[in-house]
This record gives structure tokens, C-alpha cells and sequence, in this order.
């Protein structure tokens, strides 16, 4: 036992994760989508995408902060609603990988706005360094829109079936939304790859050639290539399976005719009502907003109203629970 | 109109430099089931490709000769269309998915082949409960275990209902729940459905009670063709290494014609009084008889083929009795002189260093389930254990615990050395351009690829990969105490089994303890001592191999199938040493008087003579 003891420390640690999936591709693989019992879920996929990209259009038509604010929350709420709301939450990380370079980027480039905050002096060929308030606010203001599109589109990517996506546009073209399709199936696979060889090269012992070879960066490098090597061998064997299910004689998929649901009929009442408060506040004016030369965005009772109607616009369909199950 | 014709059929893969299959000339009529036999590289997958167009229009190479398959020739007629005629199913059942869902999945080859929409719905849900998926139509593709995958795989390649069925050693990746359930559902559509059917196969007592018919490969050639039963007689002579265990049994013990399956062999048996009635409905395991068999011992067991019965031809099939058997003089037992169960009771109570010791691990997924659930498990130097169990009863987890590449939610891991652990794919450890900069020169001596050192590693074969992969995790500068090994026998031929086992009993030799998860009891018999069966997370029985394995249905060799289990037989060679003993029983009336009374054929049954009185010969 002493023996034991004394190489315990040495033996019972984890192996270290020289090999560890890249934190991107793990969040990546967080957004895929899953069956759930959800009223979005349930709606049929033209619907459903038809309803997300209602949303696109409003977070790019509106440019006013407390508008934005109010498409963000209500996207949240919504994937709450969805039951994916830990996963909505946390593609704002991946919002922010857009969004703060875009804020550093336009107070420090930008020369516009009247009220500066930093003096950053002669700058040569960028002339004056002066960091305006306006500058800074209006990048907020884009990198809000980005997190509002990220959010549109990542609660698209969780509820939204791509295969019944992906059929739809093989009506009108079957071999590229197949091998869309077809990529989309691969994310997980590819992944599960990954995971496996960097178990495997996990376990190679200390001390042995491979394992020399393949420390720190060289050993991300050696995983993708090990990767890249085994995605090959597997796109022959799909290939293969692809060829014998008729993929090279593949007819226009057939029209699937299938009866509106509550979920399909709300949704779709939905996404006309956003864009309509979307096209209305931008051509009444009811969420004006400029940032140059100085911030004007004025909170009127028009624009709270317009926020409150699209958030209760997002959320209604949410409301109704009845034939969610998948 | 014949289902397949293959009409002295040539073909050689680009760059290949001999054929993959020479003058293969064979029909297969509609309805009849096929079992592919052969060893690795002998030209069964590439015949299965030839048969669906792939070879030669996916793969090149050259092709000579014709098939037809359905009437149509491959040569004018390419894999899609063909595809409509010959559903295929091969051994990566995640490569064959292509699409997210099941339902898509299903969908897709209807879809293709331009069915009308209600015509698509009826045949995904048609194939879905015809398969028992029904309840997975519409869950994602990559959530599925490795058996649903291979169901819903098989599903997608029937859901244009073909005539023809082509597979490729479909459960090679299944537990032998899952493998069984497989093979019964291929006999129910060839039965119910008159599905023509091709399957290539490594595990032959699997599937052969369900073939018509065997096609022997050797060398890309067709090598037999017959029925089951000539198959195994021509094999007994022809090729050892294809005979199933049972009829290796019957090969060692003289008796003919070798069985086809568990059933005909033991009505063989009881026909020449050496199985009673009694023993096949005998409702619990049978007592485990732990005989000390040393003195007879000249040979560990073994899983390759057995010599042809020397100085005994095959006897007539009606007037062999108990006492005319020809036994080989050469029988083979447990490894060392002491009865197994006795050596592992030693090993569980002694209280030296373990190798490797588990204390009440618990590995719980977070928002999941408990995959481990409190695992006690200890193994001492030199010590060799098979892991069983279903697919996800945490057999890999386990292992992968071991070896620290998971850290336990609860409990303790001791580990007396290095783990060394070998994952199921040896290819995940291939990751450079030349074998000699996978494992140092010493490793590679001692797997034997010193020759093979300036080679791509992805151009050995499996059994070399598989060496590579082991010498990879065993090599470094400290010996490991632990080799651990997840699946290593997927898709292995009888003979690479056998080079494997051997290699595994080596190291217990020289001391390291080793640990297999292994759906394969054949496999599990000769390269272990001690067997653990784990379920739902934890172990549920753990005791001396011969216990576990032959006193199971399912997690049972087929040797110990057909005699019950009796005196802890698991191979053939043990078997047949079995049958000796009661048929010199049976001669001498020494076991009779045992019996206390019984008719002596009664008194040689297992069943009849097991319980204490059978115990107290350990």
C-alpha cells in the first residue's frame, strides 16, 4: 500500500487535455437543433423560417437602442419559451466575439460626433485621435443589431428542423440542398471524430515519439489533420451510400401536403405582424435615431407602444401549448 | 428470373496489384438467404460491391465478366439504379446516415427515386414498424446508439422495398443482444417478405441456423458453395479457421456431421446419450464445474482452427454411441494447473499491490444520467478480465475511468502503474505519415512492424492497425501496469483473434494485468480468466469466466450452449475434453453410481448430475 501511495499522486491525475475539442466547435455543436415540445418546434419548417426571418428584417430596419433592446429580450423570452433558453443564452458570447470589435473598432476610426471624451493626439495618417460619445454609441447600437441577429438566427438553428428546411429547397434544387443537408449531418460526426482522436491521442504515454510530437499547438494541428484524414475516408463511405439511395437519378422532391396547424397559423400571423411594425416604424418614424453629429433618440409613447406590440407580437404564438409534442 | 448472377466475374481495385475476386461464378435464386463466409481480405466486401454496381462505377479498377443483378447488368446499369433493386448495408452504420432525422433518413431513397409524397409517408412508416423504429422516427440521427443506428440504416436501404438485400457484416458493432435481434429481424424479412439476402459475416454461429446457403471466399475466389451443413464439412477439412465453435467441438470429439447450429448439436448429443432431455429445460444456469483438467493440459485455449481430427475420420451420422468417441489426445483446459475458480478466489483475497482498484466510482453526467453508479472493481498483476455487457452499460466509460481519461464524479481510482488503454478505433491513434514515427523502434520490434516501418500507417491492414495502436499506448519508458482494451476484436477474422489473445496472455505472463470489453464470448474465453458483467452502470455479476459464460443465454459461448454449461466448458477444446470424461463415465458406470441409481445416459446429463453433488468436485 505504501507503493500505491507513493505513485499515487503520480497515477491517479486526468490526463491532460493537450487534445480538448476547441471551445468554438463545442458552442457551435450547442446550436444544433434538437426535437423538443415547443410551439415552434412544432410549426412547420417554411413557417418557422419564414417567422425568424421576420425578425432579421425588423432588427435591420430599426436602428433605435430601446427597439433593439426590446427584439433582444423578446428573443430571449422566446427561447425560454422554446425550452432552448440556456442554449440562446449563451450564443451571446459568440455575439460578443462580433460585437466589442465593432465598438472598439468605430470610436477609434470614426471621425464624426461632436462630443469627444479622449484625446488621443496627432495619430500621422490617421490625423486627430479624438474619441467621440457619438462614435461610441453608435457602434453599441451595431453591435446591438449583430446581437439581435445572432439571437434571430441561433434560435432559428435550435427550433427549426433543417431537414424539412433543407426539402423545401430541394424542390428547387435536390443535390445542392442535399449536400447542404449533408454538411449538416456531418457537424456532429465530424465532431464525435475529433473527440475520439483526441481521447486516443490522450492516451498516449509520456515519454513515446507520438506523444513528443504532438505537444500544444502541434498537437491541434496533428488533431485537424487526423481529422480532416478520417473525414476522407468517411466522405467515401457517404459517397457510396449516396450513390446506391439514388442520389445520382434524384428527381424534384414531392410536395408534401399537410394541414396547417394552430402552431403554423400563429406563427405565420406573427411574423406578417413584426414585419408590419417593422415597416411601419421605419416609414412613420416612430423609432427614429441618429447618432451624428450629436446622439438624438427620442422616447416617445409611439415607440414604447411599438416596443410593447413587438414583443407581444414574438411572444403570443409561445402562449398556446396545446400539440407540442414531437 | 434469378435474384443475383455472377458469371466468372474478375475484378482488381486501381493500383491493386492482384484481384480482389478471380472467376467468381455463382446465382442466387429470390428467397434465398446467403451467408458470405471468408477471412479478412479474401474478397467478400468487394464481391457485395460488385453485386450493387459499386464496383466497378464507384470504384474503378477492372471488371470482367457479368453480373446481373435483378436481370440487370451492372455494367450497363449504374449504383443508383441498381440501388432500387439491392438495398445495402455495410459495417459503418453512422457513415450510411446522410440525413438529421430518422424520418429523413427513411424518406431520402423514396424521395430519390421520385415516389409521390403519400407514397413516401406510407413507406417510412411502413419500414419503421416492420423494423421496430417507429418509436425513433423523430429523433436526430446522431443520438442514436450503435444498434438503432444500424436499424435505421437497414431501414433506409429497405424502404424501396428491394428484392435483394446485400450486408456487410452488419454486427460487427452490436452487442450480442443487439447482433441476435439483427439477424432474426434479416430471417423474418427473408422469411415474411421473400427478401433475397447476402450477408458477409466473421461470427458464423450466428447466422447460420437462419442461411440457406454458404458462399466460401479464399483468395477472391469462391472456394464452396453448399449448404450450411456442407459448408461446415467442407470447412473441417478446407478451412479450419471459417467452423464455427460447435462444429469444432464435434471435429475434436469425432463426432459427424457437424452441427449447424446450438440445436442440431445438442439432438446429436442426446441421440448418442450424451445430453439428457432434462438439461434443455433446466430453468436456471447450471452449476459451474471447476475440474482441474492440468494433467490433460498441453495448450492454452485457442480461437484459431482446431487440427483436423487425426486418425479419426468422420464417423457415420447414425452409429456413433457415448463410448466410441474419438477423442484427440490433445485437450485443452485452463491456462495454469489450478482450477480457474480457485486461482481467481486467491487472486480476489490476496492483498497484494493491485494494478489497478476502483472504489465506489460514479461517473454522472450533469442534467444526465448516472453512466457508472458506484463501481467497486479491483485487479491484481498478471490478472486478465473480460468486461460484458449490453452497448451503454458503461463498459467504455469504465475503462476510460481507468486510464484517467474521465475523472469520477464519486468514489476512488488506485492505479498501481501506467493504464495503458486502447480505444475501439485503432485509426483514431494513427496521426502520422510513417509507421516509425507512431511507437518507438523496441515497441514496434515487439509488435512485430519493424518491416513495416517506412509504410503510411493508413495503409496497413486492420490486424496490423490494430498491433500498431497497441504498441502506440503500451510503448513510453515506464512498462504500463494496466493494459486496457475497449472492442478490440470489431470486424476481426478468427485468426487475428487468436494472434490478439495470444499477445494479451503474454503480457499477463510478464505481469500486467489486462482488462477487455468484449462483446465476444469466444474471444472473452480464451484471453481472460475472470469475467464482469456490468449493467446499467454497474457490475452484476463478477466471478471466474467459466461461471459467467456458462451459465448465460446470451453472454455464452456456443460451446457452453450446447452442453449447458456443464464442467465450465467455454471452448470447444474444453468441451470436448468434457464429453470424454462422461462418455469415459458412461464406459466405467463409475458415474452412474454417482447418480445414485440413475440410468447411465441420465447420469452423464449435467443437469441431472449438477448441484452439490457435482460442486463438491472443485
Amino acid at each position: 500500500m505504501n507503493w500505491l501511495a507513493s505513485k499515487k499522486n503520480t497515477y491517479t491525475r486526468s490526463l491532460p487535455p493537450a487534445f480538448a475539442l476547441p471551445e468554438p466547435m463545442n458552442r457551435a455543436l450547442s446550436l444544433l437543433y434538437r426535437p423538443l415540445a415547443s410551439p415552434l418546434h412544432a410549426t412547420r419548417a417554411g413557417v418557422a423560417a419564414l417567422w425568424g426571418l421576420a425578425l432579421v428584417t425588423a432588427a435591420l430596419l430599426l436602428f433605435h437602442p430601446l427597439a433593439l433592446i426590446a427584439l433582444a429580450l423578446a428573443l430571449l423570452a422566446a427561447g425560454w419559451g422554446a425550452g432552448v433558453g440556456r442554449a440562446l443564452a449563451s450564443s451571446l458570447r459568440m455575439a460578443a466575439i462580433w460585437a466589442i470589435p465593432i465598438v472598439l473598432i468605430n470610436v477609434l476610426v470614426t471621425r464624426e460626433g461632436l462630443t469627444v471624451f479622449a484625446r488621443l493626439g496627432n495619430l500621422g495618417p490617421f490625423g486627430q485621435g479624438d474619441l467621440t460619445v457619438e462614435a461610441l454609441v453608435y457602434g453599441a447600437v451595431i453591435a446591438l443589431k449583430i446581437t439581435v441577429l445572432v439571437l434571430a438566427t441561433a434560435l432559428c438553428s435550435l427550433c427549426i428542423d433543417p431537414d424539412a428546411l433543407l426539402r423545401i429547397c430541394r424542390r428547387l434544387g435536390f443535390r445542392s440542398a442535399l449536400t447542404a443537408s449533408l454538411a449538416v449531418r456531418m457537424i456532429p460526426v465530424l465532431a464525435a471524430d475529433a473527440q475520439r482522436i483526441a481521447d486516443a491521442q490522450r492516451t498516449r504515454p509520456d515519454g513515446a515519439p507520438g506523444r513528443r510530437a504532438t505537444g500544444g499547438a502541434r498537437a491541434r494541428v496533428a488533431l485537424i489533420a487526423a481529422v480532416l484524414t478520417g473525414s476522407l475516408d468517411r466522405a467515401m463511405d457517404v459517397a457510396a451510400t449516396l450513390e446506391l439511395r439514388g442520389f445520382a437519378t434524384a428527381p424534384r422532391a414531392p410536395r408534401l401536403s399537410r394541414p396547417w396547424s394552430r402552431h403554423d397559423l400563429a406563427f405565420a400571423a406573427s411574423a406578417a405582424a413584426i414585419l408590419a411594425l417593422a415597416l411601419l416604424a421605419r416609414l412613420g418614424g416612430a423609432a427614429r435615431f441618429s447618432a451624428y453629429p450629436l446622439v438624438h433618440a427620442p422616447v416617445t409613447p409611439a415607440l414604447l407602444a411599438l416596443c410593447a406590440a413587438l414583443g407581444l407580437a414574438i411572444l403570443l404564438p409561445f402562449a398556446d401549448r396545446r400539440g407540442i409534442e414531437p | 428470373m434469378s435474384s443475383l448472377v455472377f458469371d466468372h466475374v474478375t475484378y482488381t481495385y486501381p493500383g491493386a496489384g492482384r484481384p480482389s475476386l478471380s472467376d467468381v461464378t455463382f446465382t442466387l435464386e429470390p428467397g434465398e438467404f446467403c451467408l458470405l463466409a471468408g477471412l479478412s481480405g479474401h474478397g467478400k466486401s468487394s464481391l457485395l460491391r460488385a453485386a450493387c454496381g459499386l464496383a466497378p462505377h464507384f470504384h474503378g479498377g477492372r471488371f470482367a465478366g457479368t453480373v446481373k443483378l435483378a436481370g440487370l447488368d451492372t455494367r450497363e446499369h449504374g449504383p443508383a439504379r441498381l440501388g432500387a433493386l439491392a438495398g445495402a448495408l455495410f459495417q459503418d452504420p453512422e457513415s450510411q446516415l446522410v440525413m438529421s432525422s430518422v424520418r429523413a433518413e427513411l424518406a431520402l431513397a423514396l424521395e430519390s427515386r421520385g415516389h409521390a409524397a403519400t407514397a413516401v409517408a406510407r413507406g417510412v412508416e411502413e419500414v419503421a414498424l416492420a423494423l421496430g423504429i417507429d418509436h425513433l422516427l423523430d429523433r436526430p440521427t446522431h443520438t442514436l446508439s450503435g444498434g438503432e443506428q444500424q436499424r435505421v440504416a437497414l431501414g433506409a436501404a429497405l424502404a424501396g422495398r428491394p428484392p435483394v438485400l446485400l450486408l456487410d457484416e452488419p454486427t460487427s458493432q452490436l452487442d450480442p443482444v443487439a447482433g441476435d435481434e439483427l439477424i432474426g429481424l434479416l430471417r423474418r424479412l427473408n422469411q415474411e417478405w421473400d427478401v433475397t439476402i447476402l450477408l458477409a459475416e466473421h461470427r458464423l454461429e450466428r447466422c447460420l441456423t437462419a442461411a440457406d446457403r454458404v458462399l466460401a471466399m479464399r483468395d477472391g475466389r469462391l472456394a464452396n458453395d453448399g449448404p450450411p451443413s456442407q459448408f461446415l464439412e467442407w470447412a473441417a477439412h478446407a478451412a479450419p479457421a471459417l467452423q464455427t465453435p460447435g462444429a469444432q467441438l464435434f471435429s475434436h470429439t469425432g463426432l459427424a456431421p457437424p452441427p449447424v447450429g446450438v440445436k442440431q448439436a445438442r439432438a446429436v448429443l442426446r441421440s448418442r446419450c450424451l445430453l439428457s432431455s432434462e438439461s434443455v429445460s433446466s430453468p436456471s444456469p447450471p452449476a459451474v464445474l471447476c475440474v482441474n483438467m492440468g494433467n490433460r493440459r498441453q495448450g492454452a485455449p485457442s480461437l484459431g482452427p482446431p487440427a483436423p481430427p487425426q486418425g479419426s475420420p468422420p464417423t457415420d451420422a447414425g452409429g456413433v454411441g457415448a463410448t466410441n468417441l474419438a477423442i484427440p489426445a490433445v485437450v485443452s483446459a485452463p491456462r495454469s494447473g489450478a482450477p480457474p475458480g480457485r486461482r481467481w478466489a486467491v487472486r480476489r483475497g490476496s492483498r497484494g499491490r493491485p494494478a489497478l482498484r476502483l472504489r465506489g466510482v460514479w461517473h454522472e453526467l450533469h442534467r444526465g444520467p448516472a453512466i457508472l453508479r458506484g463501481v467497486d472493481l479491483q485487479l491484481q498483476p498478471g490478472e486478465t478480465v473480460a468486461l460484458m455487457g449490453r452497448n451503454g452499460a458503461g463498459k467504455s466509460t469504465l475503462l476510460r475511468h481507468a486510464a484517467g481519461l474521465l475523472a469520477p464524479t464519486r468514489g476512488r481510482i488506485e492505479r498501481g502503474g501506467r493504464v495503458a488503454l486502447l480505444l475501439q478505433n485503432p485509426g483514431d491513434y494513427l496521426i502520422h505519415e510513417r509507421v516509425a514515427r507512431e511507437a518507438s523502434p523496441a515497441a514496434l520490434a515487439r509488435a512485430g512492424l519493424t518491416e513495416l516501418a517506412e509504410r503510411h500507417p493508413r495503409d496497413l491492414s486492420g490486424g496490423e492497425r490494430q498491433r500498431l495502436a497497441l504498441a502506440i499506448v503500451t510503448d513510453g519508458e515506464d512498462e504500463p501496469a494496466v493494459v486496457a482494451l475497449d472492442e478490440p476484436t470489431r470486424g476481426m477474422d478468427r485468426d487475428a483473434k487468436a494472434q490478439l489473445a495470444d499477445d494479451l496472455r503474454a503480457r499477463a505472463a510478464r505481469g500486467e494485468a489486462v482488462i477487455v470489453a468484449t462483446h465476444d464470448p469466444e474471444f472473452a474465453c480464451v484471453c481472460a480468466e475472470r469475467a464482469v458483467l456490468l449493467a446499467d452502470g454497474r457490475p452484476i455479476a463478477d466471478g471466474p469466466i467459466a461461471e459467467l459464460l456458462a451459465g448465460g443465454w446470451y453472454f455464452a459461448t456456443e460451446t457452453a450452449r450446447i452442453l449447458s454449461g456443464a464442467d465450465g466448458a467455454l471452448t470447444p477444446e474444453q468441451g470436448a475434453a468434457a464429453l470424454a470424461r462422461w462418455a469415459a463415465g458412461a464406459g466405467s458406470g463409475t458415474r452412474a453410481e454417482e447418480g445414485r441409481g440413475r440410468e447411465p445416459t441420465d447420469a452423464l446429463s449435467p443437469a441431472a448430475a449438477g448441484g452439490p453433488a457435482w460442486s463438491a468436485g472443485r
